[in-house]
């Protein structure tokens, strides 16, 4: 379902491709949705899914999609459940193991939420970074910055040292 | 879900729709420039000073791009006279059977999820045009034939995607009729140039480096002081005082390399490594002011302007009167040199064919463009154990190795950095094998688009060189990224610092300057960036 997010020719080549080096996007959101839904499954603690989601978020935080779409496939895991256990879930009258797990997903979502985030926080940390790199070498050659350099700091501390 | 199910939707698949994109021909996909995609245009002013058409300010979010009024005619009259000068251009117009072996092997696309990044269909994007206005078939049959009328959304289309292409030649790998789908692209951009439609990061480089001889615009006398600057560093470190011979005539070899080196970090401890290496060697070279920059960003513009800017160092070889060229760690510099060159601004018979002075090697690779690459020169005196070398000093680091896309694609230069970074480190990991030599893959800021403003596009295409990284840092451990390219120093930074944290990126002479042993040096606590030595820590810490 995630896979098909993308468009048609080229989720057809993310499904089909399994070398996870010809193909990362297809495969790291293959492995790390398993993961996923183990963990979730398991009910396990935040921070070991935060780190799977942050490998799929990753990559769509800098693809061609909304925050909404980028983070929207936290809720087809939702549908994939009804989808499939459906029928289970009406016979065995499970629906309050339905909504407990529906509310481990809920809690998902804002995880992905903050770990969306943190990725577009980096890719304008990165662009700042790049352009005061580039700042800074101009000022540096024009010679406008005069840095405080070691040597100096230690005649410094040698001065006061004499002094004292 | 299966494909027969989608004629009976059920109501949960009805829902779903709104996730999956349209199901809509490539041809009636308009392009959407949003933030973080494209680069930004070519100012004005660089166009005027290069005299090339259609000088203005615009954005590739307006709606008017102020195109020329007779501008169908002039793609049209550009792109019958590229078929008529290059016969290459026209087979790759015609030959084209779509097997797609191409199709998936795109960093762009195999990063962004998007159809038009594939190899074959960004070559479509010129291909239908070239049926409807050149072919019969796509003349009288139109759709049917894959023909399209040129409009203004065309060009926008070639503008987006052919800027969306760094002419990396790894789809042309795959290709069995060798297509060469970086020549579609520049006959592509040349096409747009002729409407003024160009990137600045691309023509600023082109237009400073015809006006000042280097990509930054760095005058004679600040070329000076930069290397000054690094000689006083290399005293600082070792004891040494280095001489920085300059515009020397009579000299045996002239030594070119791309700006990035000496202009910005980590380049500048690669510099300092070559200016290392030819003091211990006594090396009778010159630098030029003149031919200040072998980077050719004119290769990502016009075949003319890459002639125009790769002049200046044969002249320069001839004026100072040198016997062979010796060249830096870059990228696109080297396809420059090592495939048109020689037909384009040789013969230089005025040089000798290289032979190495210190170990009597002739270089009969270059025995026609008379330019030899550095890790060509640095392996051949490894080779013959001419170095003295302590690879020890290089122990903290482990180290992996990216073949820039043009040395090992253009130019076959697969083993010479590998044998040299043996040779100075003890720790050398490679990538997985579909991911490097021949089959590497682009840093994603290559052909003029290592721009900050493209920034989202290059994490994307950098996607799968970080992947790869990424795997090698879990795996070994891996902290640095060698390479032998100065965009691939400059862009591959940001690639690691998103998709790898904790690698940094160093070009080869770094290292070997690092692990050399000079005469008369006094004892190194740190390396060129000021790292403690391994076992020099606690001096540091003192």
């Amino acid at each position: 379902m995630i896979l098909e997010t993308y468009p048609p020719d080229a989720s057809s080549f993310l499904k089909q491709e399994k070398n996870q080096f010809a193909n990362p996007v297809g495969n790291t959101i293959l492995q790390e949705i398993e993961d996923i839904y183990e963990e979730l499954l398991h009910g396990r603690d935040s921070e070991k899914l935060s780190d799977f989601l942050d490998r799929i978020i990753k990559i769509r935080a800098i693809q061609d999609f909304s925050p909404a779409q980028a983070v929207a496939f936290i809720f087809h895991l939702k549908n994939a459940v009804r989808e499939e256990l459906g029928g289970e879930i009406r016979n065995d009258q499970l629906f309050e193991e339905l909504l407990e797990f529906e509310h481990r997903i809920d809690k998902l979502a804002l995880i992905a939420f903050n770990t969306y985030m943190k990725c577009r926080e980096k890719v304008y940390e990165i662009r700042v970074a790049e352009v005061k790199n580039r700042v800074f070498s101009l000022l540096k050659r024009a010679d406008m910055i005069g840095e405080i350099s070691e040597q100096e700091l230690d005649i410094r501390e040698e001065n006061i040292d004499s002094v004292v | 879900m299966s494909e027969d199910l989608s004629n009976v939707p059920k109501p949960d698949e009805l829902m779903r729709i709104d996730h999956k994109p349209p199901r809509k021909g490539w041809m009636d996909v308009p392009v959407d420039f949003k933030p973080g995609t494209y680069s930004y245009t070519a100012k004005a002013k660089n166009l005027k000073i290069l005299g090339m058409p259609n000088p203005r300010e615009w954005s590739p979010t307006d709606e008017d791009w102020k195109l020329p009024e007779n501008w169908e005619e002039i793609v049209r009259e550009g792109f019958k006279d590229r078929l008529d000068k290059y016969r290459s251009f026209q087979l790759f117009m015609d030959i084209c059977v779509r097997c797609g072996a191409c199709a998936d092997k795109c960093h762009f696309f195999i990063g962004s999820g998007d159809p038009k990044n594939m190899p074959v269909l960004r070559a479509e994007l010129m291909r239908s045009v070239y049926r409807k206005e050149f072919t019969t078939s796509g003349k009288i049959f139109g759709k049917l034939a894959g023909a399209r009328e040129l409009t203004v959304d065309v060009i926008k289309e070639w503008f987006y995607y052919f800027y969306q292409c760094t002419e990396c030649r790894r789809c042309s790998v795959f290709c069995p009729y060798g297509i060469d789908t970086a020549e579609i692209t520049m006959m592509g951009r040349e096409l747009l140039h002729l409407l003024g439609c160009g990137i600045n990061w691309a023509m600023e480089p082109v237009a400073n480096c015809f006006r000042t001889g280097n990509h930054l615009g760095i005058q004679p006398h600040g070329f000076k002081d930069t290397l000054e600057f690094f000689a006083d560093d290399i005293e600082d470190l070792t004891g040494i005082k280095i001489n920085v011979p300059l515009n020397k005539k009579g000299a045996e070899i002239l030594f070119v390399v791309p700006s990035g080196d000496y202009f910005g970090d980590p380049g500048t401890y690669t510099c300092m490594g070559y200016m290392m290496l030819f003091h211990e060697l006594g090396l009778n070279y010159t630098w030029s002011t003149y031919a200040s920059e072998g980077g050719n960003f004119g290769l990502f513009t016009s075949h003319e302007m890459i002639k125009r800017l790769n002049a200046k160092i044969y002249a320069e070889a001839k004026r100072l009167g040198v016997k062979w060229i010796l060249g830096g760690e870059c990228g696109h510099m080297w396809r420059v040199m090592h495939q048109y060159m020689d037909t384009m601004n040789g013969p230089a018979d005025f040089l000798e064919v290289p032979t190495s002075p210190i170990t009597g090697t002739r270089f009969e690779n270059a025995k026609s463009t008379k330019m030899v690459h550095i890790t060509e020169f640095t392996s051949d005196l490894m080779k013959h154990n001419k170095l003295r070398l302590d690879p020890g000093r290089n122990d903290n680091l482990i180290v992996t190795y990216h073949d820039s896309c043009n040395p090992a694609r253009a130019m076959g230069l697969i083993e010479e950095p590998r044998y040299v970074i043996r040779n100075v480190c003890n720790h050398f990991h490679e990538m997985p094998e579909n991911t490097i030599k021949e089959q590497t893959f682009c840093c994603g800021g290559g052909a003029g688009l290592g721009n900050d403003e493209n920034m989202e596009m290059r994490l994307r295409g950098g996607f799968p060189r970080g992947n790869a990284v990424r795997y090698v840092q879990e795996k070994y451990g891996v902290n640095r990224l060698a390479c032998v390219c100065a965009i691939d120093r400059a862009t591959l930074v940001p690639v690691c610092d998103y998709w790898a944290p904790g690698v940094a990126v160093t070009g080869v002479h770094e290292m070997v300057a690092n692990a050399l042993l000079m005469k008369g040096e006094k004892e190194r606590t740190t390396n060129l960036r000021g790292e403690p030595l391994p076992g020099k820590e606690e001096v540091e810490d003192e």
